[in-house]
């Protein structure tokens, strides 16, 4: 019941020395993908619906996020608690979580019990039921999740205000959560006719990550989720797109619990889905490269260099279904203000963009994100989550196994391109100030 | 881990451990595992943050924080840069009671990424614009969580309850404290406290015994061979029955509670375990998910668990709620805490608690990082490799008089001391 904003790093996960993949496709268009890991005698079960916060109606922002709390409260076949209280037993553990595009839930438990945890996801695909005696004070739950998250903290409270100015017209403008003043509005019957419109097999996506092989699973899956009629076609996504964006736009919160100000820079650029061929790569690389720890461009520049920062990075949010983020931030060292700042970011992208980057270091990037895919191997429950992100978001099995040869074909002039695709047109500049910093000013 | 589980075949992990020893005496625990070629390496010090000299608070942490900020030749600048290059992780940290240090290469760079490491154990350079770097990011940190509610109510949780003892401080130190740490404090504590007496390590991957004992002694012979440290007074939690608020302009509340608990070789300790899973351990399941969350929505996240600290053993728990609830909130928990002190864990949440924490144990080695993680905490806890094994074996002997007794030493008469930031209604 966790909420993810953030998609994990691209679909780093193949290696053409990587562990085995299936992927195929039910009867009933239900999408399956399997990764053997033989090396402990479990497995992560994932199902993956390819609906997220961008996909909430008007009106009714925070939906997907409320349906998935409400997804733990019973079926016609069983009771509120009847899995939840059955996988504990097994010594598993469960969760959920929503983002942007996609919402999942997932179990680990010991190998033997995935036919278990197959029939809880294929029950409650179909079979949720809701009552106000339970949807009510759910919903108080997400209010105070909503308030932990984002009432407590003026930088969740500026992320917020930034998205909202980057994005004037997308849903991803929107806080995943969705805003309080929705959420309060919403019932079961919302739930309910979301859950309608979304949770089919066509929009599913299995992912089983495990000790586990082939000829185990595909009949299991067949068995439990082949069993649920199609609907006919999957869900459509209707979502406003985002004008063209003249207007750099520079949003303050000032607030008296801020006592470190901070910097931040958004800009709208392709995702994995939307960019041209190529464009994606360069973008992993340009965020690396930029502000991928200590070795980084902004790093070196701005903390180490001119020592008007003590921390720097970027972030690249490739994996989407439409145009996507990317970000620059930083914190300043004391007594540098944000304005100042601002202007030695810009001038280090401007320089990229004149001069690209040293082979040097785009060598080492390379070597950096090419690792992260053979790291990611140790870890089942990663490959999982990135080649359900990526499924989810529209790529395909072939686009995450070829990824390390893409990263690999990158050049200098690839990375100049990419960096030229961050505008500060159109761009939002956030700024988070003491309150002192007002007193200064006026 | 390649044994399947089998109805009444346990398999055995601790078998699978190697006690590997270097010429010199530096041994470490090794799972050998060629499956995904990387090595991941453990290992802690035990001597933290409670080393931090007088009005020093947050040094140990800086020194730790330092290690791999410049090395022997290297500025710090060339020493991320000769990471980077072969892709090797390599990070430091400090808790109040160790200095721990954490490893992962690609196995075809295990040489290079064993030799930055003995470089950044044995050869820091503690350069000063370093230091001043690494101090600014520290104070940074520190105003950047200075208003933050968990951080907030954390803090003053740990004053009053540790009042006078190194524990009643931040490990990170505090705004007023870090600025005044010197050169000289940090490489006296290096020279102090990183020793091959109080050094505990495990490792993970694809490497063989016989090269690891090579690498051994080439990354761990050269530090002293004794610590040498303050002793720690042990220390039970004040301030029982009391409340503290630290006022916050927000509209929740964040809600830390606590009481004395058991220590990790305590013969009550599996059974404590298990009733502290009845209370709040499980998602879902617990008591006080379902009657603080499920059944009333006061709150997204509550829990409690068993902290130890080497000098000092505790149950904390938490919950966030929004202000006009916050009376109701603890009194929830309250009640179930006595209720539970007073006659124990029905037989269903005896049985499932049981299942539960037998059952998940094999979630905690699923990667190599996860399992040296768990290997480091078996040793600096005291533990020898049969735990491995032994541990479940203990959690599933626990019978309904051992539950009722540890919940009564657990939670007794209920008292907690409360720390909360906001600004709670109707106390």
């Amino acid at each position: 019941m966790n909420e993810h904003a953030l998609t994990p790093t691209p679909a780093a996960a193949g290696l053409a020395a990587g562990p085995p993949v299936s992927h195929f496709t039910l009867a009933n268009g239900m999408e399956v993908v399997l990764i053997e890991d033989h090396r402990a005698p479990v497995v992560t079960h994932m199902v993956w619906y390819r609906n997220g916060s961008a996909d909430d109606p008007p009106m009714k922002s925070g939906i997907a996020h409320f349906l998935e709390h409400l997804m733990f409260k019973g079926t016609k076949n069983h009771e509120k608690g009847y899995y939840s209280n059955l996988i504990a037993d097994l010594g598993g553990q469960e969760n959920a979580f929503t983002s942007n595009d996609y919402t999942a839930y997932f179990q680990r438990v010991a190998r033997e019990h995935l036919a278990t945890v197959m029939a809880y996801e294929a029950d409650r695909m179909v079979n949720l039921v809701l009552d106000d005696a339970t949807v009510n004070p759910e919903r108080d739950v997400v209010l105070e999740e909503r308030r932990m998250r984002t009432d407590n903290d003026p930088a969740a409270q500026l992320q917020e205000a930034v998205h909202a100015a980057l994005f004037t017209q997308h849903p991803y403008g929107k806080p995943v959560i969705g805003w309080g003043h929705e959420i309060e509005t919403l019932d079961r019957h919302d739930a309910m006719a979301y859950y309608q419109r979304f949770y089919t097999p066509e929009n599913a996506i299995l992912v089983v990550a495990g000790d586990v092989t082939r000829a185990e699973v595909e009949p299991l899956a067949q068995t439990h989720y082949g069993a649920i009629p199609a609907r006919g076609e999957r869900p459509v996504r209707l979502r406003p797109q985002e004008p063209p964006a003249y207007a750099h736009r520079l949003v303050e919160l000032r607030d008296a619990k801020v006592e470190q100000p901070s910097h931040q820079a958004l800009y709208i650029v392709p995702s994995a889905l939307t960019a041209k061929a190529g464009e994606q790569d360069a973008l992993e690389l340009l965020s690396h490269l930029l502000g991928g720890g200590q070795t980084s461009l902004l790093y070196r520049k701005l903390v180490l260099e001119q020592q008007i920062a003590v921390a720097a990075g970027a972030y690249y949010m490739g994996g989407a279904v439409d145009d996507t983020r990317f970000f620059l931030y930083a914190v300043p060292a004391e007594g540098v203000e944000l304005e100042a700042l601002d202007a030695a970011i810009e001038e280090e992208l401007a320089a990229v963009q004149r001069h690209g980057v040293d082979e040097a270091d785009l060598a080492r990037a390379k070597t950096r994100m090419i690792a992260d895919a053979v790291y990611a191997q140790d870890s089942q429950a990663t490959l999982a989550r990135w080649y359900g992100a990526a499924l989810a978001t529209g790529e395909n099995v072939a686009s995450i196994s070829e990824w390390p040869q893409r990263i690999s074909a990158v050049t200098v002039d690839r990375i100049t391109a990419a960096a030229h695709l961050l505008k500060r047109q159109g761009a939002v500049t956030g700024y988070l100030k003491t309150v002192e910093a007002e007193a200064n000013h006026e | 881990m390649n044994e399947l589980s089998q109805a009444g075949l346990t398999p055995s992990r601790a078998s699978r451990v190697q006690k590997v020893t270097s010429p010199s005496g530096v041994t470490a625990w090794l799972v050998e595992d060629y499956a995904v070629p990387i090595i991941a390496v453990d290992f802690a010090f035990r001597a933290g943050a409670a080393q931090d000299p007088a009005g020093k608070f947050g040094a140990v942490m800086l020194m730790a924080a330092l290690l791999d900020e410049g090395a022997g030749k290297l500025d710090a600048a060339a020493f991320h840069n000769a990471l980077d290059d072969k892709a090797i992780e390599l990070s430091f940290s400090a808790d109040r009671d160790h200095v721990s240090g954490h490893l992962r290469a690609l196995a075809g760079e295990a040489a290079s990424a064993f030799a930055l490491l003995g470089l950044a154990l044995n050869e820091p350079r503690f350069d000063e614009d370093a230091l001043e770097r690494v101090k600014a990011q520290m104070v940074a940190g520190l105003k950047h969580e200075a208003n933050d509610p968990d951080s907030v109510s954390a803090r003053a949780f740990r004053a009053a309850a540790f009042p006078g003892h190194p524990y009643g401080h931040a490990a990170r130190g505090t705004i007023d404290s870090v600025p005044g740490i010197t050169r000289a404090d940090v490489a006296g504590l290096h020279a102090a406290l990183l020793a091959r007496d109080n050094l505990r390590i495990a490792v993970v991957g694809a490497i063989s015994a016989a090269t690891l004992a090579q690498e051994l002694e080439r990354v761990f012979a050269p530090l002293a061979a004794a610590a040498r440290t303050r002793a720690i007074a042990a220390i039970s939690m004040s301030a029982l029955g009391e409340t503290r608020v630290s006022d916050l302009d927000l509209t929740q509340s964040t809600v830390r509670f606590g009481r004395p608990g058991l220590d990790l070789h305590d013969p009550d300790y599996s059974a404590a375990m298990v009733v502290n899973h009845v209370l709040g351990g499980g998602i879902f399941t617990a008591r006080l998910f379902r009657e603080v969350r499920e059944k009333r929505g006061l709150a997204y996240s509550v829990y409690s668990q068993l902290a130890n600290y080497d000098r000092s053993d505790l149950l904390t728990g938490a919950t966030t709620t929004k202000n006009e609830r916050v009376a109701e909130s603890l009194e929830v928990i309250s009640r179930e805490i006595k209720a539970l002190g007073q006659d124990g864990p029905t037989a269903e949440e005896l049985d499932k608690a049981k299942r539960y924490l037998t059952g998940s144990y094999a979630l905690r080695f699923d990667t190599s990082s996860k399992i040296a993680g768990q290997l480091v905490f078996l040793q600096t806890a005291g533990f020898d490799v049969t735990q491995l094994d032994a541990r479940n074996v203990e959690i599933e002997a626990v019978t309904m008089a051992d539950a009722r007794r540890a919940a009564a030493r657990l939670f007794g008469d209920g008292k907690l001391l409360v720390s909360i930031a906001g600004r709670p209604q109707g106390l």
